[in-house]
């Protein structure tokens, strides 16, 4: 029952003359656009924009969204990316008008509810940490490395410490190394032992009196627990750097364990992910930093402060980086952390991140002796297999088992990271799937070993696509439509019309 | 708890099914000096009545746009958001989805984002555009990463002009790359050209501008690009995307790069963010573009689709070599924008346009005729001017203007200090004739009498 | 025949002339089907002087970037302008038509610390596929 007819592109389904939105008659004075805008700013064509009617817009997008897997819709064990469920109540209280229709530039005096929303979420995301205070800035996780990392960069050049290097784990995100450049820092990797922990050994081969700031995720992306990570801390700070905690994967330490109580000295969180702000396809995120106390002149302003009983932004820091963005943050996101954190409390928090494990364990039990785990017996809220034997003994790479599973309707889990693990399998349930998910789940990874590896190696079938040529893509470089037939009538020519057509010109 | 589905049952199973005892013994890793033995310090749980209480509460403490009418701008407008715009984005498979890894599970979002690339190189006149960055802010310090790469060299010239908020974070950026950042100074809120003309040399990797700048006012586009190219620099823009419906495109005027913030194309205010930022650019630049491409292609099957393509640019392939750390964008506000300009087409956004030109026209015209406010700027302008405070107190005059029910402007003072007489003020075609004429009457009265008085009687007028 | 192709252990080749002060430097065919799929190079601006071990271009396959770096110290006096475009003659002549770049030498000795055919093939065969 698909409709292919609605899903070509909107410069397909354009036609000349069509219109979808209209703008009602002017209710003030027509003026003369030739007058009011100089010739040389003045646009003289129309402008090549599809012309569609409402339906047309509206089927489209319909039927394009069909062809997406959700989590509203499919089991999504995307690891690394917390895929959990996104509560339909914090859309509709984000969505309230006295917490969306806000312009970022209204007098403090017009804002006094968000404003405590976000200073009591500054308080809640400290508390988390066990660290003294939040920027609510950055607008992504990567954004909130590169301001931590400004920050850091700010405390040491204030301290008169020359410090170039910021070391890297080498199973880390690729934000972690890119942030680290964009700070104008030196990135240096350092390699993981055979538990796929941080080598201890290689740490201090790379540790002295250059290193800023060793940027470490704990839980790795391994989703374990670097249980030495206080000896790491001690040797990081006895260097005289900075311990950074990627927080991407907090969703498995929530109340359990605190980055400031096992030496971090700052942090991002994503609260698209532990907090489940919904992932719309790619993004908005958000990244709010924690840091120790030493660097708070340096976060970015504003801040929410209170005096009384009263909220304000306060803009006095003279040792700031200054900003990472415009206005005050991705606050569409934090509003939904906040309601979401405000619906857990600190038990419930916790509970989060004890079934976020305890989900990712039975996976973990149910799939091991088909799926190898390097490097552990356990793990925490997600866990890497290899399909590195599958491959060479049966010719089915981690890429064919994700493109199987899309045919029994679960979402791949994230392949080919992290790059420490050959043919990785990166599977991450979240808290929010039932055991009868997570037992279907299972039984298609079993189905799918049994099954001809043609049948496996020729996957997905029962998508509308199936394996799309990526090197022609990247050969060819097709990155817009390549044919809008704009083809203007006289009327709608807009630009060149001498005025604004008054209210009876225009019915 | 109440999105955890695990029974009592499922508890027992799960954990005989692993070979534990109880669930703390999986955190048995976990060394014992680094848990935290107390719960989080942190109220609730609250269920969904009474949080929603809660969030009404708080949401009653606000004055909203949708309480005051707001002449606010700077980068963040006020414009209409068709109710198919929040229909449609809210779908689940577009909410609920994220980043197309495995493209046969993400058709429907990867042509969503080839679809918004292709409308906004046909916007701005560029090649191409990227799938989105995080807001217009960190979108022009982007630009001048690219420039600073593409070019390899280390001075930026930035108009005084562009968003104050950009220009921080442009120097935030690049507080630490060895990077001399010039400002170019403006005359009757407009860029001189002879003034770029002096700054702009063979040492310049870039000049940034804005069209219409921050004041709203209309700059010599073509003429300062052709200056700046003459000097071998790249020129990169910020506009307003909704301007586009009557002025000439960026990519016309000879621009290399164009930003814009998004917000204005189906984005709500959300008291700033999340927002979009637009990135659009030549070809040849193509390889040092920042953020996620969508690009076409075929399946094994022979049939059209799409992928994220030229990946080697990003960060989980380059790490410390990509041009920027970007990883999430805005897609989401990528899929609204989108939809929104397939709403509008080119004839609805060139009304929107001149909808917007005709009532800030009328608009200065009634302000400028209070005893109160005069223009700051006799340069045209779009949807936003600058009026200046006879009594020399915007703050306090946009203070008596919310008791009035106004959101009146935005005091410059902060970011220009020889401004600080002045209020910027935008109008989008969402105000009336009847909300302009009640923000001129309520500014009248408020000269003439006592802050207590006006507050009732400007409320008389604006019902 | 001239002095006989080296080898850098990142997989460049190179071919002294038998002037002994040029050199023509490739990719070799074990790195090129290591990368799979190429579908991007970008090659050095002619008269770049380089030293022995700088990056001196990139190669790109669908997922993955990889350095191209100068095996000696030199100036770079001529570069294969149509390989971009061909990149299929990478795989299918490595050692002649897809020669990538030409370098003038100015300190040959440096090709003595390079490997010869046995020790890169030993160093190959040890990395596996």
């Amino acid at each position: 029952m698909r409709d292919t007819q609605s899903t070509k592109l909107l410069s397909e389904l354009s036609r000349p003359g069509r219109r979808g939105a209209k703008i009602g008659p002017l209710d003030v004075p027509a003026v003369n656009i030739r007058e009011k805008i100089p010739a040389y700013a003045l646009a003289d064509a129309p402008l090549p924009l599809p012309e569609l009617s409402e339906l047309d817009v509206v089927r489209h997008f319909t039927n394009l969204s069909t062809l997406n897997m959700s989590v509203d819709s499919h089991f999504y064990p995307l690891g690394s990316c917390t895929m959990k469920y996104n509560p339909k109540r914090n859309e509709r209280l984000a969505s309230l008008p006295g917490l969306l229709a806000l312009h970022p530039y209204q007098p403090e005096e017009s804002l006094q509810g968000m404003l405590r929303a976000l200073w009591e979420l500054q308080g809640m995301l400290a508390e988390i940490a066990g660290l003294h205070a939040v920027s609510l800035q950055p607008a992504a996780g990567a954004q909130g490395e590169l301001t931590a990392l400004l920050v850091a960069a700010a405390y040491f050049k204030d301290r008169n410490e020359d410090r170039t290097n910021v070391l890297v784990p080498t199973s880390a995100h690729g934000t972690n190394p890119a942030s680290a450049a964009m700070a104008g820092f030196k990135a240096i990797g350092i390699e993981s032992d055979r538990e796929g922990m941080i080598d201890l050994n290689d740490l201090d081969r790379k540790l002295d009196e250059k290193t800023a700031v060793l940027m470490i995720t704990n839980p790795n992306t391994l989703g374990l627990f670097e249980h030495q990570i206080c000896e790491v801390a001690k040797r990081v700070h006895d260097a005289g750097g900075l311990l950074y905690l990627d927080g991407a994967n907090m969703n498995a330490i929530l109340g359990i364990a605190r980055p400031g109580d096992f030496g971090a000295d700052m942090m991002h969180y994503n609260p698209h992910k532990t907090f489940s702000g919904p992932h719309g396809g790619g993004g908005p995120g958000a990244g709010p930093i924690a840091v120790r106390e030493m660097l708070e002149p340096y976060l970015p302003t504003p801040r929410v402060v209170k005096r009384g009983e009263t909220y304000s932004l306060d803009w006095k820091k003279p040792k700031t980086i200054g900003r990472v963005r415009s206005f005050f943050g991705n606050v569409g996101i934090l509003i939904r952390a906040y309601a979401y954190i405000l619906s857990h409390g600190g038990e419930g928090l916790a509970d989060v991140s004890r079934y976020a494990v305890l989900n990712a364990n039975y996976l973990l039990a149910k799939l091991r002796d088909v799926l190898p785990v390097p490097f552990s017996k356990g793990c925490l809220h997600e866990f890497v297999g290899s399909a590195s034997e599958l491959k060479s003994e049966r010719g089915i790479s981690a890429m064919d088992l994700a493109k199987r599973l899309l045919d029994y309707g679960f979402h791949a889990p994230t392949v080919y990271f992290p790059l420490t693990v050959k043919e990785a399998v990166m599977i991450e349930p979240t808290e929010t799937e039932s055991r009868e998910t997570l037992d279907a789940f299972a039984d298609a990874m079993r189905t799918i070993l049994s099954e001809p590896v043609e049948l496996v190696q020729s996957a997905p079938h029962s998508s509308s696509v199936n394996r799309p040529d990526e090197v022609r893509a990247a050969k060819e470089q097709h990155l817009a439509w390549s044919d809008l037939s704009v083809t203007a009538s006289k009327e709608s020519i807009g630009p060149v019309s001498p005025s604004v057509a008054s209210a009876g010109e225009r019915a | 708890m109440s999105y955890l589905p695990h029974t009592l049952d499922d508890l027992r199973i799960m954990l005989a099914t692993i070979g534990v005892k109880d669930i703390e013994s999986l955190f048995s890793e976990i060394p014992e000096d680094c848990r935290l033995r107390r719960p989080l310090d942190i109220a609730g749980p609250l269920d969904e009545i009474s949080l929603t209480a809660h969030m009404e509460m708080l949401a009653s403490g606000t004055i909203s746009t949708s309480q005051a009418a707001c002449f606010l701008g700077g980068g963040a407008y006020d414009h209409f958001v068709p109710a198919v715009v929040d229909h449609l984005a809210s779908r689940g498979e577009f909410y609920t989805s994220y980043t197309p890894y495995q493209a046969e599970a993400s058709q429907g979002n990867l042509q969503v984002y080839f679809e918004y690339q292709s409308l906004i190189a046909n916007l701005t006149g560029m090649e191409v555009s990227n799938m989105s960055l995080y807001d217009g802010g960190s979108a022009a310090a982007e630009a001048v990463l690219m420039s600073l790469s593409v070019s390899s060299k280390r001075r930026v010239v930035i108009s005084s002009t562009v968003h104050p908020e950009y220009r921080e974070v442009v120097k935030t950026y690049c507080a630490n790359l060895g990077v001399e950042i010039v400002t170019v100074p403006s005359n009757n809120g407009v860029v001189d050209p002879q003034e770029l003309q002096k700054i702009v040399d063979g040492d310049t990797a870039c000049v940034l501008l804005q069209q219409p700048n921050f004041f709203g006012s209309i700059e010599r586009l073509e003429e300062l690009t052709s200056i700046a190219h003459a000097a071998g620099a790249i020129v990169a823009v910020s506009v307003d995307p909704v301007s586009l419906g009557i002025l000439k495109r960026p990519g016309d005027c000879g621009v290399d790069l164009v930003i814009a913030e998004g917000q204005c194309l189906g984005n709500h205010l959300a008291y700033g963010g999340p927002y979009l930022g637009i990135l659009a650019c030549r070809e040849s630049f193509l390889r040092r573009m920042p953020g996620r491409l969508a690009g076409q292609t075929t399946d094994r099957r022979g049939n059209r689709c799409w992928v994220l393509t030229l990946q080697t640019r990003e960060q989980h392939i380059r790490r410390e070599k990509a041009t920027s750390n970007v990883c999430t964008n805005q897609g989401l506000l990528a899929l609204r924008s989108a939809i929104h300009l397939a709403v509008l087409g080119p004839e609805g956004l060139r009304e929107v346009a001149e909808s917007c030109l005709a009532k800030a026209a009328y608009a200065k015209q009634r302000l400028t005729a209070t005893a109160r406010l005069t223009s700051a700027f006799d340069s045209a302008f779009f949807k936003e001017f600058v009026v200046r405070d006879a009594c020399g107190a915007p703050g306090s005059l946009v203070a008596d203007l919310l008791d009035a029910g106004y959101l009146a402007g935005v005091p410059l003072g902060q970011w220009y200090p020889e401004l600080d007489d002045c209020l910027l003020v935008a109008v989008t075609e969402k105000r009336t004739r009847t909300q302009i004429d009640g923000l001129a009457a309520a500014v009248d009265f408020i000269s003439t009498s006592k802050v207590s008085h006006a507050r009732h009687a400007v409320h008389e007028a604006s019902v | 025949m001239g002095i006989a192709i080296k080898f850098a252990k990142s997989h460049e080749w190179i071919r002294p002339e038998d002037s002994g002060a040029s050199a023509t430097i490739g990719i070799s065919s074990y790195a090129v089907e290591a990368l799979t799929d190429l579908v991007f190079m970008q090659l050095p601006q002619i008269g770049r002087h380089v030293k022995a071990g700088e990056s001196i271009g990139e190669i790109e396959s669908v997922k993955a970037v990889s350095d191209l770096y100068a095996p000696v110290s030199g100036e770079i006096v001529e570069v294969n302008a149509s390989l971009p475009d061909n990149l299929e003659i990478l795989g299918s002549d490595p050692f002649g038509a897809g020669w990538v770049l030409k370098i003038r030498m100015s300190n040959p000795e440096e090709l003595d610390v390079l490997l010869d055919q046995t020790a890169y093939d030993v160093l190959v065969s040890g990395q596996g596929h």
